[in-house]
């Protein structure tokens, strides 16, 4: 297996996706993503200088439209749709005054 | 009104006509009632969904009550449209108002959308009945619909083996007889891929051609919606009924619907279509001896046979598996415990966040979310993800510089014939070598279709795949009719 990417660059990415990984979890996410990236690395060796990157497939820049009320989505119906909705808001656990 | 129609048929509904096209002309026209026409199909799907299990919901009772007001409509002289009373399932991606929308993941548990995508508003109004939401795999990532909340889906032609993915569910679904129709996505090859291993006919319309307004977003600049159906014009049928500009779609071209259906008939003489000399090798031989066997059928229907090079063919797999991690990280950020579906309760709000997606997301949606969380990280950016754009940009100048010589150009649409459930579920890079050849009409927003063309090893379907430069589905499905008609029986 190559050496790619470290179990402590999985661990890092894992953390920013907010995702939890145990040992064994961490172990073939680091086999399984260096093997990839060892694949892909097929692309390392094009010399690719002046070359446009390309975002999307369709020739379209900004989408504009007029500046008028539109029906938006039932509120009530959306919270419904929530795990937990309170007072016409979405509920949340604490964000901050908590010592973690 | 069973029994009053001038058709022959029986209780089960045998006799009935089974293409969309014959069905819909039929209950158009008061010939035969699309109640009959349901509960034929929901009798199909009574007798072989236990096996298949193409279907994450049927909506028996909904599917009733659509198709007997289309029948009313149709007895008080209204015009119920060009789709009416046409069964279609439709992949569980696809926004529902109040009918629950998964994308086969855990995560989405107990979440009802709150509007219709637009695709399905467009099926109401041309008169479809929507007969169930289909597996396929989590969030769309996947090539067997193994990788779903609720169980594979299996291959109609043999269920020991996998029907392709993700929109396993939808191509099983009409391969079954259980809707003459579907709607599938296609970010990577997941119309056409899984068409091609059930035997029937998927298409990956060119971008923005088809509203992405109510599609659950896997990668923004590459999915698109497509139909499957058993053969070319209903196909065409139903491409026509969903495409056209969606002003809630920033990515929909602007223009009405796409207009295939007419060339079905014209034929291939003078039409210059391209094999590529260099096409990326892994099909298997059986799979090829039916892509030469295409190449002589189009010859002998009057085409011309031009060799082409696509010299960044081969790099679309590294290019498509940084690119289309990279957008799905971004878009399945919003799966945080807040807004939709599964809450892992924790003390604060960040423990929430973790503990919700690490319990609500699979293995495979985890990989690419990590994946594409490292092709964009600092210092890695520039190496993977903007690297891969450059190669996106020199695939999509290879294919234009194709098409300067060639109007449609026929490949593989899957390198085998199904394989077997559990044959590459251990190994993620053998899962994504199913792609090969579908992968780079997303990167260019070219439209692609597979086409049912013979046989290969154990008896099972190969599709052949025709692809064209964007906007040309017309000459591409009159491409697909011809080697329909030509197909080895």
């Amino acid at each position: 297996m190559s050496d790619r990417i470290t179990p402590e660059a999985v661990a890092k990415v894992a953390k920013l996706a907010r995702l939890s990984l145990n040992d064994g979890e961490l172990a073939t996410a680091t086999h399984q993503l260096s093997d990839m990236l060892d694949h892909f690395a097929d692309i390392d060796a094009l010399d690719l200088d002046g070359v446009e990157p390309m975002t999307h497939p369709t020739p379209i820049a900004n989408v504009m439209r007029d500046d008028v009320e539109q029906p938006c989505l039932d509120r009530d119906e959306v919270l419904a749709a929530a795990p937990v909705a309170e007072d016409g808001r979405f509920r949340v656990p604490p964000i901050i005054g908590l010592d973690s | 009104m069973a029994g009053t129609d001038s058709t022959t048929h029986d209780a089960d509904g045998r006799g009935l006509p089974t293409a969309a096209v014959d069905i819909a002309w039929n209950v158009r026209n008061g010939v035969i009632s699309a109640v009959d026409v349901i509960e034929r199909h929901l009798g199909e799907i009574e007798r072989r969904e236990g096996e298949v299990h193409a279907f994450n919901l049927v909506l028996g009772d909904q599917a009733r009550a659509r198709a007997a007001e289309i029948d009313t409509g149709v007895a008080a002289g209204d015009d119920m449209g060009p789709l009416a009373g046409v069964p279609v399932a439709l992949k569980d991606n696809m926004c529902t108002r109040g009918i629950p929308t998964t994308c086969s993941s855990k995560i989405l548990d107990g979440w009802t959308p709150p509007y219709d995508a637009t695709v399905v508003s467009r099926l109401h109004d041309a008169g479809a009945v929507v007969i169930g939401k289909t597996n396929l795999d989590e969030f769309a990532m996947g090539s067997s619909t193994e990788n779903s909340a609720f169980g594979a889906t299996r291959n109609p032609h043999d269920t020991s083996r996998v029907p392709g993915g993700s929109s396993g569910g939808s191509a099983a679904a009409v391969a079954a007889g259980f809707a003459p129709l579907s709607l599938g996505s296609d970010t990577g090859g997941s119309i056409r891929q899984p068409a091609a291993l059930c035997g029937v006919v998927g298409v990956k319309p060119t971008y923005g051609a088809v509203s992405r307004l109510g599609l659950v977003a896997f990668a923004s600049s590459l999915d698109q919606i497509g139909p499957f159906a058993n053969d070319v014009a209903d196909a065409a049928l139903l491409l026509e009924a969903i495409s056209g500009h969606d002003p809630g779609d920033s990515t929909s071209i602007a223009g009405g619907p796409l207009h295939v259906g007419n060339e079905l008939d014209w034929g291939v003489t003078g039409l210059r279509v391209g094999r590529i000399t260099d096409l990326p090798a892994g099909a298997s031989a059986d799979v090829v001896a039916r892509l030469e066997e295409s190449f002589d059928a189009l010859r002998d229907a009057g085409a011309e046979i031009v060799d082409v090079e696509v010299p960044a063919f081969t790099y679309g797999l590294s290019a498509y598996y940084l690119i289309a991690p990279a957008e799905a990280s971004s878009n399945l950020a919003r799966y945080d415990g807040v807004r939709f579906g599964l809450r892992v309760e924790a003390p604060d709000t960040n423990a929430m966040y973790a503990a919700t997606r690490t319990a609500g997301f699979g293995a495979e949606v985890k990989r690419r979310i990590m994946l594409g969380t490292y092709a964009l990280s600092a210092g890695y950016y520039d190496a993977y993800y903007g690297r891969a754009l450059k190669v996106r940009r020199r695939i999509a100048a290879d294919f234009a510089a194709a098409y300067e010589r060639a109007d449609v150009l026929l490949t593989p649409a899957s390198p085998t014939v199904a394989f077997h459930l559990g044959d590459k579920t251990s190994d993620p890079m053998s899962m994504y070598l199913c792609d090969t050849y579908t992968i780079p009409s997303n990167l260019t927003g070219d439209p692609g279709m597979s086409v049912p063309f013979g046989t290969g090893d154990d008896g099972l379907p190969v599709g052949i795949q025709v692809l064209a430069p964007a906007l040309q589905e017309g000459v591409m499905f009159r491409t697909a009719a011809e080697l329909e008609r030509r197909a080895p029986r």
